[in-house]
């Protein structure tokens, strides 16, 4: 049976159960400052950021006078959907691959394990700097688009490798016997009992991916650069928000601008987490 | 006669790595009969069921040697395994529904095997539900999804998926082992009713559920079958005192 839980009816059993109402408390409290903090931060951030929030800033160009964030949110949208759909990709179904058809506990799978869990433990602006001597040195691609999303890229693949994986395990075995045992073949089996059912969690993932690329500066002002302009071609350079909210905020000269910024990151954000959960229900309904 | 016999299984020994689970065992399945495997835990009886359309074939270190005939052709030889698991269906302990509608459910294995057209699914569709005895449940409801059903009607559904590919052996492990007693008794009934038209094999861990719909009963004990014969006869005069044991409850 589980009781409801009101605050105020709880202070009766205090005197009863002194350790069911410390334990009670202790979780009100923790719960409490978390969604303190969060909420602290988001009002902060929204309330600064709101008021400088104008049709300027969202001008096609970047002038000295009107310094307009719109180079930048583009710059940001396609880094995120150009690396997407590379990362994307590559790791569910090098994931699938690991989870649904290598032998479990092989030796190969062990090895691709240990490295992308070694990737997935690297700070980002040793990717930045990777990226700036390989794809922009070596392969001379300098700051650009493609320096960029690759750089992103590689950053993102183990997340998403490791997020379709678990999800892919969390998919009932007894599903895949089902299927097995009326003769479907392996393939089959992934994409029509296995994959559904694991869609949510792997988009789980793409949504922690986009955050990790949205929130990313280190690495792409070393890979994509830091001009504040629309790129025209792959091999262009641009910006993306957090880095124009860094040079911003760095320059001091602008400060509203860099709160409008960082508001419109957060926004920009949430509505790409809303997009995605929507579509989670869309393929969930199909 | 060897023509009535489904399946033949002559000298068959199974390992896990280094675990020998099936010791040497013969023995002949006759067609539209029920065969019981009755015996403890452990003893191998899910072990040889799914070796008869290979589930094994999933776990890693499964050795498998001796032979395996249905009607005459070698189980693990030239027969493409996916067409063997079509004409061996399986039906699971616990019931495990796809989570999709009943409808897509049912038409997944005509689905798999090319049935296309619409009306022919449809038709597939309510045969199978009819033939295990849950149309008249779920035939307002198809398109609702197979997972609001109740354990029962689950199972009885997977049962009706297993039919849907038209098999000709109906391997059941522990069909009837997560189920309510009501439940248990429908599922016997169909059991009884679709051995006209199917082979059926079935685990049951429940003697009196063996008595009441087998034919046929064999007995294992730690991979051995200890005595395969007519049901009655095994049940009334059994030639080894362990099956004895074990059918008046001494162990197991």
């Amino acid at each position: 049976m589980r009781e409801k839980t009101n605050f105020f009816k709880s202070l009766k059993f205090k005197r009863r159960k002194p350790l069911d109402f410390m334990l009670f408390a202790l979780t009100w409290l923790c719960i409490g400052i978390t969604a303190a903090v969060m909420l602290f931060i988001l009002v902060y951030i929204l309330s600064n950021g709101i008021p400088y929030i104008t049709p300027s800033l969202f001008a096609f160009e970047f002038t000295m006078e009107n310094q307009s964030l719109f180079p930048a949110l583009v710059g940001t949208l396609m880094i995120v959907g150009l690396s997407l759909a590379l990362a994307v990709p590559l790791g569910v179904f090098s994931a699938i691959y690991l989870q649904e058809y290598a032998r479990r506990g092989s030796r190969f799978v062990k090895i691709v394990r240990i490295t992308t869990e070694t990737l997935a433990g690297i700070p980002s602006i040793v990717y930045g700097l990777f990226g700036f001597l390989f794809f922009g040195g070596v392969l001379g691609w300098g700051l650009s688009l493609v320096s960029g999303t690759f750089t992103v890229s590689i950053m993102i693949l183990p997340l998403i490798m490791r997020t379709t994986e678990e999800s892919l395990k969390a998919v009932p075995d007894t599903f895949r016997e089902g299927s097995f045992g009326l003769g479907a073949g392996r393939l089959r089996t992934v994409i029509r009992i296995v994959l559904p059912s694991a869609i949510p969690g792997i988009l789980a993932g793409i949504i922690l991916a986009i955050g990790r690329i949205v929130g990313e500066t280190a690495a792409i002002i070393f890979t994509l650069g830091n001009v504040a302009r629309i790129p025209d071609s792959l091999f262009d350079t641009g910006r993306t928000l957090s880095a124009h909210m860094y040079q911003l905020a760095r320059e001091g000269t602008h400060p509203g601008e860099a709160h409008a910024t960082a508001a419109v990151l957060l926004i920009v954000v949430i509505l790409i987490n809303a997009l995605s959960s929507r579509i989670a229900k869309l393929i969930k309904a199909s | 006669m060897e023509n009535d016999n489904k399946i033949i299984l002559k000298n068959v020994n199974l390992w896990y790595t280094d675990f020998h689970a099936l010791k040497n065992i013969s023995m002949d399945i006759p067609s539209h009969m029920v065969t019981a495997f009755i015996g403890p835990s452990g003893c191998g009886k899910s072990t040889l069921i799914k070796s008869l359309n290979r589930m094994n074939d999933l776990i890693e270190g499964c050795k498998i040697t001796g032979e395996f005939l249905l009607d005459g052709e070698d189980i693990y030889g030239q027969l493409d395994v996916n067409m063997l698991r079509k004409r061996v269906g399986m039906v699971f302990q616990k019931p495990n529904p796809f989570p999709m509608s009943i409808y897509d459910n049912v038409a997944y294995g005509p689905r798999t095997h090319g049935t296309k057209s619409k009306a022919n699914l449809d038709e597939i569709v309510e045969k199978s539900l009819k033939d295990a005895a849950i149309w008249e449940e779920c035939k307002d409801r198809l398109k609702k999804s197979a997972l609001s059903l109740s354990g029962g009607q689950q199972q009885r559904l997977c049962i009706a998926r297993a039919l849907s590919v038209a098999p000709e052996v109906l391997l059941m492990d522990e069909p009837t082992s997560a189920l309510d007693p009501i439940s248990t008794g429908k599922i016997e009934d169909l059991v009884t009713e679709l051995k006209k038209d199917y082979t059926i094999v079935i685990v049951t861990h429940n003697m009196q559920q063996a008595t009441r719909i087998s034919d046929k009963t064999a007995f294992f004990l730690l991979g051995e079958v200890i005595e395969h014969a007519g049901t009655e006869d095994l049940f009334s005069r059994p030639q080894d005192q362990r099956t004895e044991n074990y059918i008046t409850g001494r162990f197991g």
